[in-house]
């Protein structure tokens, strides 16, 4: 029996005198309803391990592309002290895929397998990560604005049901809210800053925002996985609700920037204490979804040029221990 | 720290104006890679290999803030490390002209890096005795980075130079393309011989051996051939460079100059 | 028929334990691909200690790791439920008796 999930694959159902599929089931929900974690070795549902594979890789995807629109500033950042921060911004991303991977071979897929589905287009990332970054106040925005939303999203799985997942979310939450500070202070600096960064900074929240909003997903009637994900506490609040949270947070914070949300239907309103908030494309988000986007064909390109370019050094490195190994057990 | 206690005895201004030099020769070097291994974050052949990189820009990073610093405190004109950074044209960079070249492929990324890490190792350990207290402290600190540095890079020079015919070649290849760079490395020039007699460089002769000795036992390590020397001595650390370094100011410093006096 | 979690390429997968600060113990915090030990160290030590948290890693490749089977947690740990004179809190000691 090993810790990873790696020899349960295609195994032979439990021996004879285990409860049938219908009382595990129940025992499992039980279990989940009573906020324990699901470890990889315990009985889970083939459904919700399938749907944990998806969400969590689908979430190390986005992670590993995500590091590409900044690492497009990291040359040109405006200071040492930017670049630097960059830096390590762009590295805690990798990490946080690292993070994810990881959780997600423990029930039973390989890192290779979900990378090669990326690679061909099979497996999602988040829309956000294929719009350009075309000014340094795009950096800003997207530590700010992104960063934000993914925090919106992530702190909920912190609790989610199954624990490997929970642990890298809790990881990834105290390393992640630095980037949202460094992206507002970028904002900051520009928008109290000379006359053309402000209208940089304007310029990148004009194109940031709405795609901010999609990053959360269609509203849950219409998005076909939230009602048993929510049973399983795989999903904590809906993607309306997370939303909602997102633009009441934000709102006043372009406020103090003295920049202006690019809608103009946003208000406060008193009698829900909300902001209310005009209508989204959603059919934007649909053809980005769909590969129609402005960088999803740069983004995959870069990745795919990234695996095949480092194919010999992953050989390489493989053929050297094979080597080294052989010799020591002549020598044994 | 303040400078004063940093000079020497007698304030010789050609002394003083050396040392500034000194120091950005090692600020520029350590500057010039970080930026080259920038390029690489999200692009690398394995992500782990992401971290691992950026780690060690990270820590040129620093080194070049704390250098670039200083050399701005000791030249008394009012520039700071950005100044200094973005301000500069290519000539007045000091850099070795091995670390601003392209990275190529990975095993030209990791030879450069592996060249760079064993001077970078010997240099600093060097200088932890200087008699520049300020370089000193910052050689003790930056050293620890090194080390790792240093066995990240070696071991992946085993690792490819000994593993398939594909690696072992490219491996040849980078580190035929990239020996020529390294003379400039382990020979004294005037200004190394200044700043040895005030004992705030040290002897270049055992840190060359050293060095020397450690390319040999990794190459070996690695079933590499050691390239024989190269006839044209190249001197980025006097400000002649070669014409790469150009490309990677203007990208490096677009935004300063489009913007100048601006703060971000 | 081969199983999606076969494929490794030959990087293997190493369990990372780190331990925090001297008097702890070394606690798994996650995984690394690696193709040998050394990397596998440098690979955890980029990965899981940016932060300073830890002073210490251990790798363990993943394949060498043996655990419990859940399926036979009701043999394994429900026997020591019931053996509560295991505890100091079973013992009825008067209150008089101060130092036990």
């Amino acid at each position: 029996m090993y810790t990873q999930g790696l020899d349960a694959a295609g195994r032979e159902p439990a021996p004879p005198d285990a409860a049938s599929d219908a009382e595990r089931e129940a025992r499992f929900q039980a279990r989940v309803d009573a906020e324990e974690k699901i470890e990889p070795k315990d009985w889970m549902p083939e459904a919700y391990r399938r749907t944990l594979i998806r969400q969590i890789s689908q979430h190390a995807h986005s992670e590993i592309v995500g590091m590409l629109p900044e690492g497009n500033w990291i040359t040109r950042a405006p200071s040492l002290l930017r670049k630097t921060i960059l830096m390590a911004k762009v590295q805690d991303e990798g990490g946080h895929g690292a993070y994810l991977y990881a959780a997600a071979e423990t029930l039973g897929v390989s890192r290779e397998e979900l990378v090669d589905q990326l690679l061909d287009g099979r497996a999602k990332y988040s829309s956000i990560f294929n719009y350009p970054t075309l000014t340094w106040a795009d950096i800003g925005a997207i530590g700010w604005l992104v960063d934000g939303a993914a925090i919106m999203n992530q702190i909920p799985l912190c609790r989610c049901s199954y624990g490997p997942y929970a642990r890298a979310m809790v990881r990834i939450c105290k390393e992640e809210s630095f980037h949202q500070r460094q992206g507002f202070e970028i904002m900051l600096k520009l928008a109290r800053g000379a006359t053309a960064q402000k209208n940089m900074a304007q310029d990148a929240l004009n194109r940031w925002w709405w795609p901010s909003l999609m990053m959360f997903g269609p509203s849950d009637v219409d998005s076909k996985h939230s009602a048993q994900s929510m049973r399983w506490k795989i999903k904590r609040f809906s993607n309306d609700e997370l939303r909602q949270k997102f633009v009441d947070f934000t709102a006043p914070q372009a406020e103090f920037l003295g920049l202006a949300v690019p809608d103009p239907e946003l208000a406060w309103d008193e009698s829900t204490q909300h902001y209310r908030f005009g209508s989204i494309d959603w059919r934007e988000f649909e053809d980005v979804l769909k590969g129609h986007g402005p960088c999803n064909r740069e983004r995959l390109e870069a990745r795919r040029k990234a695996h095949e370019d480092g194919r010999w050094v992953r050989e390489a490195a493989v053929a050297h221990a094979a080597k080294r190994a052989a010799t020591a057990r002549v020598a044994a | 720290m303040s400078a004063t206690a940093t000079a020497s005895a007698a304030p010789d201004a050609a002394v003083a104006a050396a040392r500034v030099r000194y120091v950005l020769r090692l600020a520029d070097a350590s500057l010039v890679l970080a930026q080259r291994l920038g390029e690489w974050i999200g692009h690398a052949p394995a992500l782990e290999e992401d971290l691992g990189l950026a780690n060690t820009a990270l820590d040129l990073m620093g080194q070049a803030r704390l250098l670039l610093g200083y050399a701005g405190e000791l030249e008394g004109q009012g520039r700071d490390e950005d100044a200094l950074a973005f301000l500069r044209e290519e000539h007045e960079f000091l850099n070795p002209t091995l670390v601003e070249q392209p990275n190529g492929d990975f095993a030209h990324t990791i030879v450069r890096q592996f060249l760079f890490d064993a001077w970078q190792h010997e240099l600093y350990t060097g200088l932890t005795s200087s008699s520049d207290e300020r370089l000193a402290a910052i050689a003790a600190k930056a050293l620890k980075e090194t080390r790792y540095h240093l066995s990240y890079s070696s071991g992946w020079v085993v690792r490819l130079g000994d593993g398939t015919e594909e690696s072992h070649a490219r491996m040849q290849g980078a580190l035929d393309a990239l020996w020529p760079y390294t003379s400039e490395l382990v020979e004294t020039d005037e200004l190394d011989r200044k700043m040895i007699a005030a004992g705030v460089a040290p002897p270049m002769e055992p840190m060359a051996a050293a060095w020397s000795a450690r390319i040999d036992a990794v190459l070996r390590d690695a079933t590499l051939a050691r390239p024989a020397a190269a006839i044209y001595r190249w001197s980025g650390k006097q400000g002649r460079h070669s014409e790469h370094l150009g490309y990677l100011l203007a990208d490096m410093q677009h935004l300063a100059r489009t913007y100048p006096g601006a703060t971000w | 028929m081969e199983h999606e979690g076969e494929r490794t390429d030959g990087w293997a997968l190493y369990e990372i334990f780190i331990r925090a600060r001297a008097g702890l113990d070394h606690k798994h915090v996650g995984s690394v691909h690696a193709t040998d030990a050394r990397m596998a160290l440098e690979h955890a030590r980029d990965v899981y200690t940016r932060r300073q948290e830890g002073i210490s890693i251990w790798v363990v490749r993943s394949a060498d790791i043996l655990a419990s089977d859940p399926a036979d947690a009701d043999a394994l740990f429900e026997p020591a439920r019931d053996k509560v004179y295991r505890h100091p809190t079973f013992y009825d000691i008067p209150d008089e008796v101060k130092t036990l």
